[in-house]
This record gives C-alpha cells, sequence and structure tokens, in this order.
C-alpha cells in the first residue's frame, strides 16, 4: 500500500529516524482495519495453487472461493517457490499473507506423489501457525447437483457445521483437521443472527481413519409443532473426499500464545448512572430549561377561543370593506 | 436418595440394582402392565429382572416403537456460538456398500446434529425485526487460535509519566477563548487564532537586548525551535513504543539517510528541467569540432541548438537599450583605470600577437608552397571565430599597446 506520508526530518543519535502518518483519511482507515484488535473479526482466506495443477483441482479451489466469496482472496499464477512442509519454501507466503491480510490460506498443487493436493494452513501474525495435507478424492462440483434453485443459500450467510465420527476425537490428525476446516468454515463471529437466513450447512464425517467426506447442503426449514422447526438437509455444493496425509501442529510456545484471549473487556462506560451503596443504582436525568411562555396550552380556554372568533370577523370584515372599495373603483 | 434417579429427556428414571435404568411408569401404564403380566401374554412367573425387561419391550411395542436395548444416550457436543455440532460417538462399524449410502448415510447423521443445534438456537430469546426474528447468540465455545497477537498497551510518553510523579491532572481546555484585544471569542489555535504571533505590532525593548538583533525574527526562531524540540520528543516517545511493539497502527518509522555535518547543504533534489540543461551543457562539453556525442534512443534533442548568444537591443536609450553602452563602458573603465596592468599583461599580448604574426607570414608560405589543404579550410574558420571573439578586448589592447 503506497501511503501518502508527511514526513518530519531531523536529526537525532546514530540512527536517523523519521515518522510517516498517512495524510489520507481512506489510508489511515486501512491501517486501522488491519491492526491487531481485542476482539477479531473474521479471518480472511487466501487461495492460491502451485506449479502444476490438475483440472479437479482447479474446480475445488474455485468452488471453495464462491463459498466464501466475501472474505477470500483468489490468486490464478503459479507460485513455484512456495512449498508449505519445507523451512524456506514459506517466506512467499507470508508475504502475501502480509500484502492481503489473510490469516488462512488453501494451496493447491498436483504432482504424481500427491495427486490432487490441498494445503489448509493457518497464519498467526502473518508467519504460519499450523497446517493440514489433504488430498481431494471424488470431487463432485456444484453443478452436477440438481436441486430446485429458489433454495440455493445466499452468499455469505453463516452455515451450521456438523461433524460426526469418533475418528474425529481419537485420530490426532483428524482432530487437527477439525479444527481446521471449523476456522475455514465458519466465516464470522457474530452476535446476532437473523433466524430466517440460516440456509446453508456443511456435513464432515469421518468414514475411516484417514478419510472425511465434507459436503455443503441447503437447508430447508419445514413446520413442525413447536418453535423449532423440523431440518431438512438437501446437497447442494460440492461434495469432496479428504485423505489427510501430512500435517503440522503448531509449537507448544506459539499455541499458547495464540490462544490467549482478552481477558476482561474494558466495560463501555454508561454516561449518567452511579451506584451508592446504600440507595443502590442512581441515574441522573436531564432536564431543558422550560421556556413557560411558549409552550402551547393544552386545554383551550374560554378566552382563546373567544379572541379566536372576534379575530375572524375582524378578517371578514375588512375583506368585505376591501372588495367593496374595489367595485366601486 | 436422589442419586438413585436420573432425567433424561424430560422422563424421570430410577437406577435399579443391575444398573439399567427403570422407567417410571404412569398410574395408568402401571394398571395396564399388571393386567398384561398376570393374565395376558406373560403367563408365568418369572424373576424380576426378565419381567421388567418384557415389560419395557411390550409398552414399546404398544407405541409402535421396538426399543430392545436401553436407552441410548445422546450427547452430542453443541456449540450454538459457532452453529456447531460434533458427534464423537458415531462409528462406521460397517463401510456401506456403495457410494450412495454412504452419502445418505452422512445425510442422516448430519442432520440428527443439525437439529440438535438448531433446538437450542431457536429457544432463545428473539426480538422481532423487519427481516425477521434476531436472536442474540451466546459467544462461542470452542476455543479457535487469534490470527494476530493481542494489542499491547501503549507505554506512558515522558510528559505523562512527569505528570504522574508531579499529580498534574489534565484540565479541558475550550476551544474559543476571549481575546481582549478585538473584544471577540477567537480560536485558541488554527485560523485567527488568539496569541498569533504575526499579530504582534511593537515589541517593547528591554534594557538586555542586544542593539543589531530583530525581535520578530527571534520570537520566530524561538518558535521554531520550540517545534523542533517538541517533534524530538514525539519521536523519542514513538521510538520507545516501538521497542515494546506497541506503535500506533497509523504511524510508522521509516530510517532516513545518514546526517550532514559541517558547512555541507543536504543534497537538493534536481528537477526534471535543471537535469535537461546539465544534459545539454554536458552534449555540449563533450563535442570537438563540431562532432557531438551519438544521442542514447529515445533522447530528446537539445532544447538549444548552437551557441547561446545573447544580443542586447541596438537601440539606444534608457534601461536595456543602455546596456550595452555600460558594458563597453565597463570593460573601458576597468583598462584605463589606476591598476589596468593587473587586468592587461602586457607581456602576454605582445607575445600573442607575435605568434599571430608568424602564423600568417608561414600561411603565406605555405599557400604558394601547396595548392590547397584541407586545414586550410577549417582555419581560417577558426581564425574568424578567434577574431570574433577577441575583436572587442583585442582591439583595445592593441590601442593601448600602441
Amino acid at each position: 500500500m503506497s501511503n501518502n506520508e508527511q514526513t518530519l526530518r531531523f536529526c537525532s543519535s546514530a540512527i536517523m529516524m523519521r515518522i510517516k502518518t498517512p495524510k489520507n483519511g481512506r489510508v489511515r482507515r486501512e491501517l486501522e482495519k488491519r491492526a491487531p484488535k481485542l476482539v477479531e473479526t473474521g479471518k480472511k482466506t487466501l487461495i492460491l495453487q502451485g506449479t502444476k495443477t490438475s483440472g479437479t483441482l482447479n474446480g475445488v479451489l474455485s468452488e471453495i472461493y464462491h463459498l466464501k466469496k466475501g472474505g477470500a482472496v483468489r490468486f490464478t499464477r503459479k507460485n513455484d517457490n512456495i512449498r508449505p512442509f519445507e523451512s524456506g519454501g514459506e517466506a512467499s507466503l507470508e508475504f502475501f499473507s502480509l500484502k492481503t491480510d489473510c490469516s488462512l490460506f488453501v494451496y493447491g498443487s498436483h504432482s504424481k506423489k500427491r495427486p490432487n493436493n490441498l494445503v489448509i494452513g493457518r497464519m498467526y501474525d502473518h508467519h504460519v501457525y499450523d497446517l493440514v495435507e489433504v488430498g481431494v478424492e471424488n470431487f463432485k462440483s456444484i453443478e452436477s447437483f440438481n436441486y430446485d434453485k429458489k433454495m440455493a443459500p445466499r452468499v455469505g450467510s453463516k452455515p451450521f457445521i456438523a461433524f460426526v465420527g469418533e475418528g474425529f476425537e481419537n485420530v490426532d490428525e483428524l482432530k487437527h483437521l477439525k479444527e481446521v476446516l471449523l476456522d475455514l468454515l465458519r466465516g464470522e463471529v457474530v452476535e446476532n443472527i437473523n433466524l430466517a437466513g440460516v440456509d446453508r450447512a456443511y456435513v464432515c464425517t469421518a468414514i475411516s481413519l484417514n478419510k472425511v467426506y465434507l459436503t455443503h447442503c441447503a437447508l430447508r426449514l419445514k413446520k413442525s409443532g413447536t418453535v423449532v422447526p423440523r431440518m431438512e438437509l438437501v446437497e447442494v455444493g460440492p461434495s469432496m473426499d479428504l485423505v489427510v496425509r501430512r500435517h503440522r501442529l503448531p509449537n507448544e510456545g506459539l499455541r499458547k500464545e495464540a490462544m490467549r484471549t482478552a481477558k476482561d473487556q474494558p466495560k463501555k462506560k454508561v454516561k449518567n448512572v452511579s451506584s451508592d451503596a446504600i440507595e443502590g443504582t442512581i441515574g441522573k436525568i436531564y432536564i431543558p430549561d422550560q421556556k413557560v411562555g411558549d409552550v402551547a396550552l393544552p386545554n383551550k380556554a374560554k378566552g382563546v377561543k373567544r379572541e379566536r372568533r372576534e379575530a375572524k370577523k375582524k378578517e371578514a370584515n375588512e375583506r368585505a370593506s376591501k372588495k367593496q372599495r374595489e367595485e366601486s373603483e | 436418595m436422589a442419586k438413585r434417579y436420573i432425567v433424561n429427556d424430560g422422563k424421570l428414571f430410577k437406577r435399579g440394582l443391575s444398573g439399567i435404568r427403570l422407567r417410571r411408569l404412569s398410574g395408568d401404564e402401571a394398571m395396564e402392565v399388571m393386567h398384561q403380566s398376570h393374565a395376558g401374554t406373560l403367563a408365568e412367573h418369572q424373576g424380576g429382572l426378565w419381567v421388567c425387561k418384557k415389560l419395557i419391550c411390550l409398552l414399546a411395542a404398544s407405541r409402535g416403537k421396538v426399543k430392545m436395548e436401553m436407552e441410548t444416550q445422546k450427547p452430542f457436543q453443541v456449540d450454538v456460538g459457532n452453529l456447531l455440532a460434533f458427534n464423537p460417538f458415531h462409528n462406521f462399524s460397517s463401510l456401506p456398500t456403495s457410494r450412495d449410502e454412504l452419502v445418505k448415510e452422512c445425510l442422516e447423521e448430519g442432520t440428527k446434529l443439525i437439529q440438535a443445534v438448531a433446538d437450542s438456537l431457536f429457544n432463545l430469546p428473539s426480538t422481532e425485526d423487519v427481516d425477521g426474528p434476531l436472536v442474540k447468540l451466546p459467544p462461542p465455545t470452542t476455543k479457535l487460535p487469534r490470527e494476530k497477537h493481542l494489542p499491547k498497551p501503549k507505554p506512558p510518553t515522558k510528559w505523562e509519566e512527569f505528570a504522574k510523579k508531579k499529580g498534574i491532572k489534565k484540565r479541558k481546555k475550550d476551544k474559543v477563548v476571549w481575546d481582549e484585544q478585538t473584544g471577540t471569542w477567537k480560536r485558541r489555535f488554527g485560523y485567527d487564532r488568539v496569541n498569533d504571533d504575526k499579530d504582534i505590532p511593537i515589541i517593547e525593548a528591554k534594557m538586555t537586548d542586544e542593539p543589531g538583533e530583530d525581535p520578530f525574527a527571534k520570537r520566530q526562531d524561538d518558535k521554531k525551535k520550540r517545534v523542533e524540540k517538541q517533534e524530538k520528543n514525539r519521536l523519542q516517545n514513538l521510538k520507545q513504543a516501538a521497542k515494546l511493539g506497541a506503535l500506533p497502527s497509523h504511524v510508522q518509522l521509516a530510517a532516513t539517510a545518514l546526517p550532514i555535518t559541517g558547512t555541507q547543504a543536504p543534497p537538493k533534489k534536481v528537477t526534471k528541467d535543471e537535469l535537461g540543461n546539465v544534459a545539454g551543457m554536458a552534449a555540449t562539453s563533450t563535442a570537438s569540432g563540431g562532432k557531438f556525442d551519438r544521442k542514447l534512443p529515445g533522447e530528446k534533442p537539445a532544447k538549444k541548438q548552437g551557441k547561446h548568444r545573447k544580443f542586447l537591443p541596438v537601440i539606444e536609450g534608457s534601461g536595456i537599450g543602455s546596456r550595452e553602452k555600460e558594458q563597453t563602458e565597463n570593460v573601458l573603465n576597468k583598462l584605463i583605470s589606476k591598476h589596468s596592468h593587473g587586468i592587461l599583461n602586457v607581456g602576454k599580448a605582445v607575445t600573442m600577437y607575435n605568434v599571430k604574426k608568424e602564423k600568417k607570414a608561414r600561411n603565406r608560405k605555405n599557400q604558394e608552397g601547396k595548392s590547397s589543404s584541407t586545414s586550410n579550410k577549417l582555419k581560417p574558420k577558426k581564425q574568424l571565430h578567434k577574431k570574433a571573439a577577441k575583436k572587442g578586448p583585442e582591439s583595445s589592447k592593441k590601442r593601448k599597446a600602441k
């Protein structure tokens, strides 16, 4: 991002430093959006590919991009120098993450040894936090499903997520994959949700010790006797089998730091409210000064009515006299 | 006593001796059971446990549902904040043969889970909105790692530390201040402010003032120094914050070039026009014999071709017209003045004259000797130029010499 800077130059000890602040309000707001916050909003996803991709992999990447339309960035060029699991191959990824402000990435590549490979990773402070490598099998794209188009889920709606299978509890790799998929699929954390707008669900089942069946469905809410409607799932979106290949867990220290949450948010100051030990909560109300003369009288006093009548009569007389004069002239 | 009873799905169970949960039967059900067990299908008198099991079967059968086993637990892990449900107890005992069946089973399980989430979701208190019922979600229970570090609090600046130590409190200042001089409310800072330096008409002299000093300029200098000091302090505070990693998001500290010491002036940034002029000058200086350097592709031709000659107007008069007269006057005055020998080197002038004379004689001899030579073509031109340039002073020198 190129800043229009206001530069202030002067001498100071051995290292000359100058302060760069944005001259634009727009640039300043962008920088504030990217600054670390106490409570974080949704993570953006970066979708890119390596030297070689297959047809199915292209489909997978573009469909993931469509599912996450609001908060995803898609790179379409090939990147030779990205090798997530090697020590030096992450520099490019970190650079892209810094520039696009994305903390999740999905990297697709295809080779003979690892066909239809997908590496899903997370970043902490724009450095690689953890990685999961999966292979995609039995991919069915959105176009191959037949369904009533009216039921299609809308872009950006918050999804229901369901994980089925004891594999997610027992197997290490699947546990990690579950966490990463949750991060990838859940979208923004919202406080209020409109119940009329829930219309999609992701179902992940652990088929075997290293395979997960992931599918995206639209929800149909059917009437039932109670407040809670009956849910019906209709397969809509892409469905694929994910075969876990490799994974890299974060270091203990890094994990502890990343899991730290802001303890108590500073309570929002409520104005004009104070509490007393004896009386409890006390509130102050400020009333503006009354303008006694200007207030309209609530009950129409007799005098007022009479005055109005007389005023009207006067006007009528004046008008009549005017007309007479005009006629006479 | 209470621990013997368990509530599951709104029904009360009592923990029996063998561990099976015994469902508490309602009055009617109890009557029916007794009736059936003693007179109906169960004719013989069996052991208590066996009877219980049979009873359950009967009741289930009478309702249309067959429950041969004990009631299964449904402990889904539901996280309403994330709209997430997890069933850790499902296992595919035998992998379904076809893909369709697998998909169907997955969807079924998924539906159950999502129904469980929806149960809790739709039972939350909702407010009516234009688009539909709005529900306030609880915060999510599954912890996920942050994407950026927690923001660090800004360290106190030097002034803040000093103020804390001394107990100085911030006082709220008004934006407008009463100005005595004009009798109006003026801003404290900004355009048309109260105590503007530029508005002071008279500064009274003090005994301590030095005679040659300009007090207005002094005031301006003082203000400049104060501003510089403040900026220095601000940079120091920001550096301190940057050290702790708590720099504000819109500020960046960038390194600049090393300071220039001594009498050197800081290098000025050259403009495009200046560069063009310098390039033109360099091109003419590198030329020799009328041949210029080959132009690079894309280089624009020089703005001024040929020698720069300035011609003063011929008409005599005042202003620019008298300039020519002035020029010649200046030259003459310099030469005729007392110290003219410093300007005119008589010995040098004489030798030059002699050399020229000899050259001329030589040329005449060569011309008679050789028919023509290319050097002749060039020489006269050069001579002309030299003559033209040196016409003024040389003629005067000659006059002087004579």
